[in-house]
């Protein structure tokens, strides 16, 4: 069933061709002159850019002040609210996706015989629970005047770390083990972000937000705790090791 | 195998047909395919490109041809599909760039050896210590920005060392143009040579036009932007070695004698069994496309084609590394700078170029600051000490 480890004649490394690795190395050493270069270096082209600074876009305007959010901005003087709306945009996004993620490794599971533990019809829970989620978030947003169809810049900006996540569970040439991998980033910074937010809500006095993310965060403890045993699990399987309980 | 052009009438366009499931196949292996594999499947990426470029440009300056390009084009475009797809999602696509300048590096530098006119030659020469030093900067940035062996993807056929700097290759543009061959003159495989190398150059610049935009780091969007700069600049050297002189469907015609020598070679040489069946499948789809132009060329032109190819197809392109010959031109040759269509020595370099390039380079170089004391080890810079 898994493919990950199979040995074969993987051509990358120098040991692979010596005659040509031989003559490619002692070309690199005796052919590159030293540098001699009047232009700014790497560094100073790079800290240019980052001084002229600029974002990737704002935090989008609650349409409609209303609610929680219209009492809170009144009440919060010295607190930024925004921070909350750009972090629950990130969320929504996040666990958007994640309905994606989890789909894309259904339909590999049950492609393959699952070893025990890991089971399609917890997946299809965790996928149901990622959905349940994003409608959490959306209502919370909702309460607060907010738009929940924008992409707020902490939604675009995880969206770019993630890419490499759904590319690993989409390529149909994956293992299982792979893809778990890819699975348990996806699972460590969704609890982080769970975690930050009932921080955030708490401390602008949203007390219903807060209560109503309780149980978000509890069932992505359960996602990150199932998908790091099965990592684990299916990584051991392969090194013909049994998996001993903590 | 030897192919004789007139007599192989190959696969009648209407037998030429695809499917989605076709087009889209297992790609090759990142890490098991051979590179030079990959080198073939983008270089025949940017030869279907080109003929899709050249066969839309024709139709607009051609209403008697536009149904038969039409026709032809659709074909060509599938088979592009076909071939691209054929790289798998694992590449980076600074990996991918990395497999661009081997392209560029190991087919210019077998061409250059098969050309037979010595100023052609030349020509080729020039353009491949340029795309070499590419090379050298790229991996330099792939090592210092992603954190990635280039030789992961060379597999050691190909060394990284720099060539001429990329910095001195900016040129003014009529600095770029080169004497074109003679129609009547040149023989057909020195028209095949030019137009397999201004369809890969043509391809990397559009590729690197693509996707530089996609890097977040500003140092790698300059990269881009300078080595693009140069790979229009190749385009415009390369493409203008195609004599004007020929008609729209004599350069039809060509195009489509190379594409049936491209894929001859590509058959000739490749080793992972799958692709190689796809060359032989493409070969006799080209033959068909160029049995369908002759005919043309006949009807429209009342020419015998001839007088244009050749009875049988030259030696293959030597897939293979071209390293000793690369390591002997960039000793020999390094030094020689452009004026007007002349290779030159530095000193009397053409002065407009001289000051194109201050004018480009004043506000900071790239491509230097990127290489700044790089030099290549396997397993990345951060491997000094493991020896």
């Amino acid at each position: 069933m898994e493919k990950t480890n199979k040995l074969g004649r993987n051509r990358t490394g120098i040991d692979m061709s010596p005659i040509h690795s031989k003559e490619m190395i002692s070309g690199a050493e005796t052919l590159t002159p030293p540098t001699q270069s009047d232009f700014p270096p790497l560094m100073v082209i790079e800290r240019e850019y980052i001084e002229e600074g600029g974002t990737v876009g704002s935090v989008p305007v609650p349409g409609t002040m209303k609610g929680v959010l219209k009492s809170t901005m009144e009440k919060m003087t010295g607190h930024n609210p925004e921070v909350l709306l750009n972090k629950m945009g990130e969320r929504l996004a996040f666990e958007r996706s994640g309905v994606r993620l989890y789909e894309a490794f259904i339909i590999k599971c049950e492609s393959i015989n699952l070893p025990t533990p890991i089971s399609l019809d917890i997946l299809q829970q965790f996928r149901a629970e990622e959905e349940q989620h994003f409608h959490t978030i959306k209502n919370a947003m909702l309460s607060m005047g907010a738009d929940p169809t924008a992409q707020t810049p902490d939604a675009d900006v995880v969206a770019v770390a993630s890419m490499g996540i759904q590319k690993v569970i989409q390529d149909p040439r994956t293992s299982l083990s792979q893809c778990l991998s890819a699975l348990l980033t996806a699972e460590l910074v969704d609890n982080a972000g769970w975690e930050i937010l009932i921080k955030l809500a708490e401390g602008l006095g949203l007390e219903q937000i807060t209560a109503d993310f309780v149980k978000p965060l509890q069932e992505e403890e359960k996602h990150l705790q199932t998908i790091r045993e099965w990592y684990e699990y299916a990584v051991m399987a392969e090194a013909g090791k049994k998996l001993t309980k903590h | 195998m030897t192919v004789k052009l007139f007599d192989a009438k190959g696969t009648p366009l209407s037998k030429q047909t695809f499917t989605w499931k076709e087009l889209v196949q297992r790609p090759i292996s990142k890490l098991d395919d051979d590179a030079f594999t990959r080198v073939r499947i983008v270089l025949m990426n940017g030869i279907e490109q080109q003929s899709n470029r050249f066969q839309h440009a024709c139709a607009w300056m051609n209403g008697e041809l536009r149904d038969h390009l039409a026709m032809v084009r659709r074909i060509e475009h599938h088979q592009q599909t076909l071939i691209n797809w054929l790289l798998s999602p694992d590449h980076s696509p600074l990996e991918t760039t990395i497999a661009y300048e081997q392209v560029a590096i190991e087919v210019t530098a077998a061409i250059a050896q098969q050309e037979p006119d010595p100023y052609l030659a030349q020509v080729y020469r020039y353009g491949l210590l340029e795309d070499f030093d590419h090379m050298y900067r790229y991996s330099a940035l792939l090592d210092r920005v992603e954190g990635k062996d280039a030789n992961n993807i060379l597999q050691s056929y190909t060394d990284i060392i720099p060539g001429r700097p990329t910095v001195e290759e900016h040129r003014a543009p009529a600095d770029d143009l080169v004497n074109h061959y003679d129609r009547v003159l040149a023989s057909p495989i020195s028209k095949f040579n030019a137009l397999t190398l201004v369809a890969g150059e043509y391809q990397t610049r559009d590729y690197y036009m693509n996707i530089g935009p996609s890097f977040a780091d500003p140092l790698a969007r300059q990269l881009y932007a300078e080595i693009a700069s140069i790979e229009e600049q190749h385009v415009t050297q390369y493409g203008s070695l195609l004599d004007p002189g020929e008609t729209l469907l004599e350069k039809w015609l060509l195009l489509e004698a190379n594409e049936v020598y491209n894929y001859y070679s590509c058959v000739e040489s490749e080793t992972n069994p799958r692709v190689k069946a796809l060359w032989e499948r493409f070969l006799d789809y080209e033959l068909g496309h160029l049995n369908f132009v002759i005919n043309l060329f006949k009807k429209y032109e009342n020419r015998d084609p001839a007088e244009i190819l050749p009875d049988r197809l030259p030696d293959p392109i030597a897939y293979q590394s071209q390293r000793e010959f690369v390591r002997r031109t960039l000793q020999q040759e390094a030094g020689l700078r452009k004026d007007g269509t002349s290779f030159v020595g530095k000193e009397i370099e053409s002065p407009v170029s001289q000051d194109y390039r201050r004018q480009m380079n004043s506000q900071g170089s790239p491509s230097e600051a990127v290489a700044l004391d790089y030099k290549w080890r396997p397993g990345t810079e951060l491997n000094k000490r493991a020896a």
